[in-house]
């Protein structure tokens, strides 16, 4: 254990420096959100994510999220354990029947003002699951969706992407 | 109890039925009811193995193996014009979750099921029983009823579907009395999507994503038994460097998710330096995917009759350096995990689960090797290329957190060895090949069972004379991994139930669909 508490200490850290291009789309779309309200908040969003019916792959990225090499938090950006300490509401999946109801709870549990983000191809439109009996049309079939970050799954570098867009001042 | 003695009787004798033909590579017969309920007296005797149990318009299939020689499988089919049939889970509980998700799915009642509870339908989905054909009332929308607990003292959590962490959905109702668990009870079926239904009449190519969209951390192995089952159909051969490149992209996803599990599992046991370490571990695993076939995880890169992304030398060279580096460090971890008793506290003898129970419900993956079980399907039934790789399959007695773990831990060595043996070996060809044999005039069936990363998914398909997918079943392993969960946390406290589930680590899209 001291040994490798010893050579992080000497290594270079695997935190990359951001360089991610703001995809103009990306940046309309956050420009619409309610702007006094995002100053209220300063540059600091606390997320959370429901998973309504995902296949966990986009589950894996945001997990990824959280690795050295992306390391969320030094953006202010955490994820947290439960809705009524959140900002943001991440939706994966097509919305499935079965869990719209807890959706729409976990939504009704956070405090105003609260942002709702679609992660994912079907969270953003259902996806390849649309005419599916078990499920709604993606996120916004259920709730106001302000922000749409697209990919099957997104990759940690366009979730970055999405995610600074909120609180680029 | 029957008079007959397993080892001296062939399993399969007198399991009788007209054979149908155009079912490959194993064969499939449509059997009377007193064969079905002598096969599902054999289950429960441990003479034969369920390897799965699946529905469609008034018929249900059962595919079952050879308890003492997995590459002997068999598939019995039996008509149910009347919608009813005699339950397998009555006398082998394995298959009750089955049965039940047949009777939402198809409306075929099982006869003598003792748990008649809908399973995948939560009365949300405005139809009943949606892959019957005609679909007329609904389930009404009715308090679903937990097993009941008695006891002084016993109180209940109920946990999700929406939990604290990054996390797919699923409900968890913990009694406990005090900090013991008294019983958990699990409910599923939050993330049906009804994948079922999409892909009847799908043709190949959709038919083939949303297969590898049934559980993402899987994607690749998803892909490949629905690759495999498509090519047993039609007697299609995919060329030899496909054959390959599938391997080494199995291998490449099955030592990314073990290592995020092995740092997963640690930071469960508070120990997040773990994570850390093997998080990285993880990234660079998936970056070479993304570099060499252009997609972090895979996905839709093994299609059937091919794979659509060639891997050129400077890749397999960078995958070479990538896997000398991994052996390396991770040996480090290793190491680490070893020599730190304060973790080990929390994971030896914590989550016990009986080798005799997973025996019994045929648990694949390092859940059954980690009890004893030793199945690994790259071996038994077997699949190309891996008859010409040389590798080793972990067995684990103990059946704890700490022996689960430790069968990751040999795993992530064995793929790292097999990918060496892989790019070493890699033949030249093309990567995949349009349908030469005549795509039949009539229907055609196949069926694959190949090893993902959390254990044998089974793929079974029916193909029409147009080529499209008239009926097609993915089996994830969870089926026969979720039941167990509930048994190894019992007498546990309720603070172990997130370590103990994340050594489980079972799929909740890959078994909802």
């Amino acid at each position: 254990m001291r040994r490798t508490l010893f050579e992080s200490l000497t290594r270079r850290p695997f935190t990359e420096k951001l360089a991610i291009p703001i995809d103009p789309e990306i940046a309309r779309m956050a420009a619409e959100l309610d702007v006094k309200a995002r100053h209220r908040l300063g540059r600091s969003l606390s997320l959370r994510l429901v998973d309504a019916g995902s296949c966990n792959a986009c589950e894996l990225e945001l997990n990824a999220l959280s690795n050295p090499y992306y390391d969320l938090e030094r953006f202010g950006l955490r994820f947290v354990a439960s809705p009524r300490h959140a900002d943001v509401l991440l939706v994966t999946g097509p919305v499935t029947k079965n869990m719209r109801e807890a959706l729409l709870r976990t939504y009704d549990a956070m405090p105003a003002p609260k942002w709702v983000v679609a992660v994912g191809d079907c969270a953003a439109c259902g996806g390849l699951y649309a005419d599916s009996y078990a499920c709604e049309r993606g996120a916004d079939a259920v709730l106001p969706i302000n922000l749409r970050i697209v990919g099957c799954p997104p990759s940690p570098n366009q979730l970055l992407e999405g995610l600074l867009a909120l609180i680029a001042s | 109890m029957t008079a007959r003695n397993p080892s001296l009787t062939d399993p399969f004798a007198r399991l009788n039925g007209r054979i149908v033909a155009e079912h490959r590579p194993w064969p499939r017969i449509e059997v009377q009811a007193d064969i079905w309920i002598d096969a599902a007296d054999r289950l429960s005797h441990g003479i034969l193995n369920l390897l799965g149990l699946w529905g469609e318009s008034q018929a249900v299939h059962m595919a079952v193996a050879d308890t003492n020689d997995p590459n002997r499988i068999l598939v019995l089919s039996l008509a149910c014009p009347d919608g009813r049939y005699p339950s397998v889970g009555r006398v082998h509980p394995p298959a009750i979750r089955l049965e039940r998700a047949v009777a939402d799915l198809f409306a075929l009642v099982p006869v003598g099921l003792p748990d008649t509870r809908a399973w995948l339908d939560h009365g949300k989905w405005g139809v009943h029983a949606p892959l019957a054909p005609p679909q007329n009332d609904v389930r009404p929308d009715e308090e679903y009823g937990f097993l009941p607990v008695e006891g002084e003292n016993i109180h209940q959590l109920p946990v999700g579907p929406v939990h604290a962490g990054i996390i797919e959905p699923g409900h968890f109702r913990i009694n406990a009395d005090g900090e013991t668990v008294v019983r958990l009870e699990e409910r599923l079926g939050y993330t049906h999507k009804g994948i079922e239904s999409l892909l009847q009449g799908a043709d190949l190519e959709r038919a083939a994503r949303l297969a590898c969209r049934c559980s993402g951390d899987s994607t690749v192995a998803y892909g490949l038994a629905f690759a495999h089952a498509v090519e047993a159909a039609l007697g299609w051969s995919p060329p030899v460097r496909a054959v390959w490149l599938r391997a080494l992209m199995a291998e490449l996803e099955r030592l990314a998710n073990h290592l995020g599990d092995v740092g997963a599992i640690c930071n469960d046991g508070g120990f997040a330096i773990m994570l850390a370490h093997c998080s990285v571990l993880r990234e660079q695993v998936l970056r070479e995917a993304l570099a060499c076939f252009g997609h972090r995880l895979m996905m839709d890169r093994i299609v059937p009759g091919g794979v659509a992304a060639d891997i050129d030398p400077a890749g397999a060279a960078r995958i070479t350096a990538l896997i000398a580096d991994i052996r390396r460090r991770f040996q480090r971890l290793v190491e680490l995990y070893d020599t730190t008793a304060s973790l080990q506290d929390r994971t030896v003898g914590t989550g016990m689960l009986r080798p005799a129970l997973a025996t019994q419900f045929g648990a694949g993956g390092f859940v059954g090797r980690a009890s004893g079980r030793r199945c690994d399907a790259r071996r038994w039934p077997g699949y190309a290329p891996y008859d010409e790789l040389d590798f080793e399959i972990p067995v684990l007695e103990e059946g704890d957190v700490n022996a689960r773990l430790w069968i990751r831990i040999r795993e992530v060595e064995q793929s790292i060895g097999l990918i060496g043996q892989i790019l070493a070996k890699l033949p030249d060809s093309p990567i995949r090949t349009e349908n030469g044999g005549s795509l039949a005039n009539a229907a055609s069936e196949g069926m694959a069972i190949v090893e993902g990363f959390r254990g044998d998914i089974l793929a079974w398909v029916r193909i029409d004379a147009t080529g499209r997918i008239e009926r097609c079943h993915l089996r994830d392993p969870s089926w026969f991994q979720w039941p167990l969960l509930e048994a190894a946390i019992e007498g546990n406290i309720v603070a172990d139930f997130p370590i103990c589930n994340k050594s489980f680590n079972c799929s909740y899209s890959g078994h909802d669909l």
